[in-house]
């Protein structure tokens, strides 16, 4: 029995700080004429001004798994709902679930990768963040849940945008930037986006995710150089510090920072697998999300994987096509990554 | 496939009318996914996933009637009545006539998790965190646990409802001023039961493991090493044995001694290339009915794990199985609402 992705029901989970225009966002989703049918998550009645009854009220009860793993924690009661929704498969057409304002995503997304029923019927499509672009940047100062919830998102709709200046735009976008480079970025009021740019985004389809240049970042490994050497010294100087890339403002988060490896040479999956599972292991609390595209040695397929904490889930995704280039990319985003350990760990894992 | 080998084996050194099993089973036109089945007598209720219950006799003459505007979370039966609860809000009795009558509405329409029957006629239920109980004589009460609750169960005896919800296991007491009972046990708790003697607790983990209680000094069962979630779980004849799915095999964990199954091996039977799925032991004989992720339906022995083929693979999940009372029919239910029913 092979469970073909396609088939499985996509989940959008919708996250973003108090007051940043989720329900505004969910509201638009709803009441736009797009013939299709939302389950909907929410975590209050009330707030949701459509009439749909397939809006369920959630209890946001997070669990930590029975395996000793502090970071491997599951929403409860999404697992319990998601059970009753699949009795009514064939009634909707995708799933949105919204967090409160001050939730991690970690917990939402693992819970897709970890409970075999729930991944049985549902893939996780994409962590849609609504962020306010008045008031982000003061947020990413003091809350560590604004924080956590740009650096999980696969869309960022930066809604409020008619509030701010364009200099402190630019400024926010720099500081989103500093977290999350590979996130696509939608500037709004009003939450007003195209429901196409935030739903069945196929954004935890890899395949579209890596081909996304981070913006920030230069494709070459020149940047990279420059990163070590900028900071493998003093890393908590760096606050607030910023440089610039072709007239573009960059800041590197305090805490937070991506990093992206690549390889044009393949790699040896049996050096590639236990190197990288036994990162997540050690760790996996301080990467928030994994993922990458593979091209091991002696291998047609391309490999690809991605991971929430110490959770991965990785597969022979399909053939590499003719002419297309055999090339690994792989790309963390947490908090005080090891870099220069992961760097070296990746770079033995290529076949010399 | 080696399976059919086996069967064929086994077969031919039994009765000739064993052997027939499967040309003996009588299709049910349910006509929706199945999810679970009871039996009213010796007509069949099967519960589909959403609205309806569909009631079939031996002579496979089917009547469907509508429980819940939406899919239907829950359901329980005494051999009286079938209760049901909904993403409704609602707790819906049928009784083998196919009446039906709306036991309760949820004030606030959340969904029905989980609904549990006692002898005597009480009937409990649980939305969210809240479990309620409403006595025969109509008297309604009501508990509230730490977390949402995972599963119901009346003991045996007693006005007694275990509360299984993250954490652990709340024993409550509806018509006693005692503080409820709290059996700790880090983790999720699902599904819950007490063993037929009155002796033991046992809950199916959201992990693939049981955890378990002797009631008398709440030591610790623990039982693991399963590949997948436990769905099922069914007490064999005079409950000396807990027969569960979620492995390749059944797993039949022993219950005879005064220690359950502490320090001992489950019974590993009736292995196959498929997850067991659902599994209904006969209330009064030595064997069980096992159906599995591919769509096979067996009879097993527990003795010798001998194997008798009720339904071929080639279909989703099994879903329902269940025995009427006097152990003469077994009823099955798959995921994409292929039913049947044999005479025993």
């Amino acid at each position: 029995m092979s469970e073909l992705s396609s088939q499985k029901i996509p989940v959008t989970v919708l996250t973003g700080y108090l007051g940043a225009g989720k329900t505004t966002l969910l509201n638009r989703i709803l009441s736009e004429n797009h013939g299709k049918k939302y389950a909907v998550i929410v975590n209050e009645f009330g707030e949701i001004g459509i009439d749909n009854d397939l809006i369920i009220g959630a209890d946001e009860e997070v669990f930590e798994m029975n395996n000793g793993c502090v970071c491997c924690t599951v929403r409860g009661d999404l697992v319990r709902i998601m059970d009753g929704l699949m009795k009514r498969k064939g009634k909707f057409d995708a799933i949105i679930v919204e967090t409160t304002g001050l939730a991690d995503p970690a917990p939402v997304a693992q819970t897709f990768f970890v409970d075999e029923d729930v991944q049985k019927n549902a893939r996780l499509d994409a962590v849609v963040t609504v962020a306010d672009a008045k008031w982000l940047s003061d947020r990413l100062k003091d809350a560590p849940e604004a924080k956590n919830q740009i650096a999980f998102a696969d869309v960022i709709v930066l809604n409020k945008t008619d509030l701010v200046t364009k200099p402190e735009l630019a400024e926010v976008e720099a500081r989103i930037r500093g977290i999350n480079p590979y996130a696509k970025l939608h500037r709004t009021e009003r939450c007003k986006v195209a429901l196409s740019d935030v739903l069945e985004r196929g954004a935890f389809d890899l395949d579209r995710i890596l081909e996304i240049e981070p913006e920030f970042l230069d494709a070459g490994d020149d940047h990279h150089h420059d990163h070590d050497h900028d900071h493998s010294h003093g890393h908590h100087h760096h606050n607030d510090h910023s440089h610039s890339h072709g007239g573009l403002k960059h800041y590197h988060d305090e805490d937070m920072q991506s990093l992206s490896l690549r390889s044009d040479k393949p790699l040896d999956p049996t050096r590639f697998m236990p190197w990288l599972q036994n990162l997540v292991a050690t760790e996996g609390q301080k990467i928030l999300r994994s993922k990458g595209i593979l091209a091991f040695a002696d291998d047609d397929d391309r490999y690809v994987f991605q991971g929430v904490h110490m959770m991965l889930e990785g597969d022979h995704q399909r053939k590499w096509k003719e002419g297309e280039p055999r090339e690994s990319r792989v790309v963390f985003i947490g908090r005080e990554l090891p870099e220069k350990t992961i760097r070296e760990g990746f770079e033995s894992c290529i076949v010399a | 496939m080696s399976l059919e080998a086996k069967k064929i084996e086994f077969m031919s050194s039994e009765q000739l009318s064993i052997a027939s099993m499967t040309d003996r089973v009588k299709p049910v036109a349910v006509g929706a996914p199945v999810a679970s089945v009871h039996f009213l007598g010796d007509r069949a209720a099967f519960v589909c996933a959403e609205e309806k219950i569909a009631l079939a006799g031996a002579d496979g003459e089917v009547s469907h009637t509508d429980v819940h505007g939406g899919a239907i979370l829950c359901a329980v039966s005494d051999g009286a009545r079938v209760v049901t609860g909904g993403d409704d809000g609602k707790v819906v009795a049928l009784n083998a006539k196919g009446e039906t009558s709306v036991l309760a509405i949820d004030a606030k329409r959340r969904w029905i998790d989980n609904v549990a029957l006692h002898p005597d006629g009480a009937v409990a239920w649980s939305a969210g965190k809240t479990a309620f109980v409403r006595s025969g004589k109509g008297e309604e009460k009501s508990f509230d646990a730490p977390s949402t609750v995972g599963g119901l169960a009346f003991a045996p005896k007693g006005l007694r409802v275990a509360v299984a919800h993250y954490g652990g296991v709340t024993l409550w007491f509806p018509n006693m001023a005692a503080k409820p009972e709290f059996l700790e046990w880090a983790g999720s708790h699902l599904s819950v039961t007490f063993s037929p003697d009155n002796k033991f607790l046992v809950t199916a983990m959201h992990e693939p493991a049981l955890h378990g209680w002797r009631l008398a000094d709440n030591r610790h069962m623990r039982m693991s090493g399963y590949p997948g979630r436990v769905r099922s779980m069914s007490w064999s004849a005079g409950g000396k044995g807990l027969a569960t799915s979620g492995a390749d095999s059944v797993i039949i964990w022993p219950f005879t001694s005064k220690d359950g199954p502490m320090g001992k091996q489950p019974a590993m039977l009736a292995p196959l290339q498929a997850r067991v799925s659902a599994v209904a032991c006969h209330p009064k004989q030595e064997f069980m009915a096992a159906g599995y992720s591919d769509g096979t339906v067996l009879i097993v022995r527990y003795e010798d794990g001998a194997e008798i083929l009720v339904r071929r693979n080639g279909s989703e999940p099994v879903s329902a199985l269940a025995w009427n009372a006097k152990g003469t029919l077994l009823a099955f239910g798959t995921e994409d609402g292929d039913a049947g029913m044999l005479e025993f």
